[in-house]
């Protein structure tokens, strides 16, 4: 039986860097990043530390560089034309961008769940599996079939879905199709989650279910939510980052930037003031 | 911090609402104590009997309050001062209405003793804790209302005063009635009346406490002093 969460990271045939077990502490941190696009200086010299199996929260209003800066961290930054990262970006100490590392690994260490649910146009099964599947991650279909039971329960879909595994992903709710893709993150066993507004189109119960997934994967992940929901940030994470403008304005306890934030930029944009 | 208005004017006008009220609930308990003192002082029943009636007033003014600010928070979802501000005004409004009954029991007293002798120095020192009583709620009243942290921090470090007035008030009527029975009645209502004096005192260092946290987000940890030995105070034995 192969559990996703302590598959060790192996070197690949590429050439990956790192050879430890997934189950020491990952940290990810950024010193001095900025990002442009052309000449758009979006992202502003910042440096945040994101703790080990804890949430952090990106809030800030639109075209703050929040998502841009989540971007960094799994190198989606690489796939838009035109833009430029500098400043170092490390995934447990090591340097996301050293041309060593190689960055297929990298996106499977660190996953993504976007804003829009976007599973596979496959089956629901093949969603799952298709990532341990292209990894080499199960040794045969008795062993997928497991990663693919375990992602699914750990995204919470498994007994909505364990009797129609064949049909097609696109097929589920809203909602559904959201915890599908988490579970396809899952499946290839991250250390650590970017979710970048997941529950923007969902409703209410299906936010709820959401959030009460990421309470329980964060004992084992570390978690990054952009949100636009102030008091979604204020429920899942522990500690929260406010960007304005490119720059990141605020970073600390969740507790005290909700209840008494320093920075007047800060307060302004949680209580719905203009400055 | 400075602030800007609120995108929604509706919701700035709930807060403003907010604050009003507690204007008002303010205004109308400083009344309430000065008439009951006044009352209590000059053996003035019809005084104490509006000051008795008065006491609805305020009640009202704390019900629809928590009204609104439960409204408030299901409405609106607020965060950081406008949280620490809906949170603080239900607070405050408690120990206002409080400081309204407190008023009201010392009318009531005014009435109980009506026909009573007036001694000079006791009620010369009623009325001095009365004075002190006023003074920290005013203070406290306008702390709240210009968002002044300094000044509410210093109300709440006053509190000693009323304190050593009541211990020594206490004394002298312990010694009254121990000089004459015939006292007792007598001395009996205006300890309560002290008493009730001292809570005062202590509702508006709670305001103050209340209000300190509005302003700056942190509370005020320190022991605060406290000057009530009252309760291991012995009548000095025969």
């Amino acid at each position: 039986m192969v559990d996703p969460l302590t598959i060790p990271h192996h070197n690949g045939a590429n050439g990956a860097v790192n050879g430890s077990q997934s189950k020491i502490a990952a940290r990810v941190a950024a010193v001095d990043c900025n990002v442009y696009y052309g000449d758009k200086h979006a992202l502003k010299n910042v440096s945040v530390s994101v703790p080990d199996r804890a949430v952090m929260a990106f809030i800030g209003p639109s075209g703050c560089g929040k998502s841009t800066f989540l971007r960094c961290f799994n190198r989606m930054n690489d796939t838009i034309v035109g833009c430029r990262v500098t400043g170092k970006i490390t995934l447990d100490g090591e340097d996301v961008y050293d041309p060593k590392l190689d960055v297929v690994q990298l996106r499977q260490r660190v996953g993504m769940v976007f804003q829009k649910a976007n599973p596979f146009p496959k089956s629901i099964y093949d969603n799952v599996s298709y990532g341990p599947r292209i990894h080499g991650l199960a040794a045969d279909k008795a062993e997928l079939d497991q990663i693919v039971e375990t992602s699914l329960k750990k995204a919470g879909l498994w007994d909505e879905v364990k009797d129609r595994l064949k049909e097609a992903g696109t097929g589920l709710s809203g909602g559904q199709q959201q915890r599908l893709c988490i579970a396809r993150a899952i499946a290839v066993g991250p250390e650590v989650i970017l979710m970048d507004e997941p529950c923007s189109a969902l409703d209410p119960i299906a936010t709820a279910r959401i959030e009460e997934l990421i309470d329980e994967l964060r004992l084992n992940y570390s978690i990054i939510i952009v949100t636009h929901s102030m008091q979604q940030a204020a429920r899942v994470s522990q500690r929260t980052s406010f960007f304005h403008l490119g720059n990141m304005v605020e970073e600390g306890e969740t507790q005290q930037i909700f209840m008494a934030p320093t920075d007047k930029r800060t307060q302004d944009y949680i209580t719905g003031r203009i400055g | 911090m400075p602030q800007g208005a609120h995108i929604v004017t509706s919701f700035e006008d709930e807060l403003r609402a907010l604050d009003n009220k507690i204007a008002e609930m303010g205004g109308l308990a400083e009344r309430q104590l000065d008439r009951s003192f006044q009352a209590l002082n000059t053996r003035d029943t019809i005084l104490a009997e509006q000051a008795i009636a008065s006491d609805r007033a305020i009640d009202k003014h704390e019900r629809e309050l928590e009204i609104l600010a439960i409204t408030l928070i299901g409405k609106r979802q607020p965060m950081a001062m406008d949280l620490r501000q809906i949170t603080t005004a239900m607070k405050i409004a408690g120990d206002l209405e409080r400081i309204g009954d407190l008023s009201k029991n010392i009318a009531k007293r005014a009435l109980a003793v009506a026909s009573e002798p007036r001694p000079k120095q006791l009620m010369g020192g009623l009325g001095h804790m009365t004075e002190i009583a006023q003074r920290q709620l005013k203070d406290v009243l306008d702390a709240f209302a210009m968002r002044d942290a300094a000044k509410a921090e210093a109300v709440w470090r006053k509190d000693e005063q009323i304190d050593a007035l009541y211990n020594s008030l206490f004394r002298e009527l312990l010694t009254y009635m121990m000089e004459d029975p015939r006292n007792i009645g007598l001395c009996t209502h205006l300890l309560f009346a002290a008493k009730n004096l001292e809570r005062v005192g202590d509702h508006a260092t709670n305001i103050a406490e209340t209000t300190y946290f509005l302003i700056t987000g942190t509370q005020l940890m320190e022991d605060r002093p406290k000057g009530d030995d009252t309760g291991s105070t012995t009548i000095p034995g025969r």
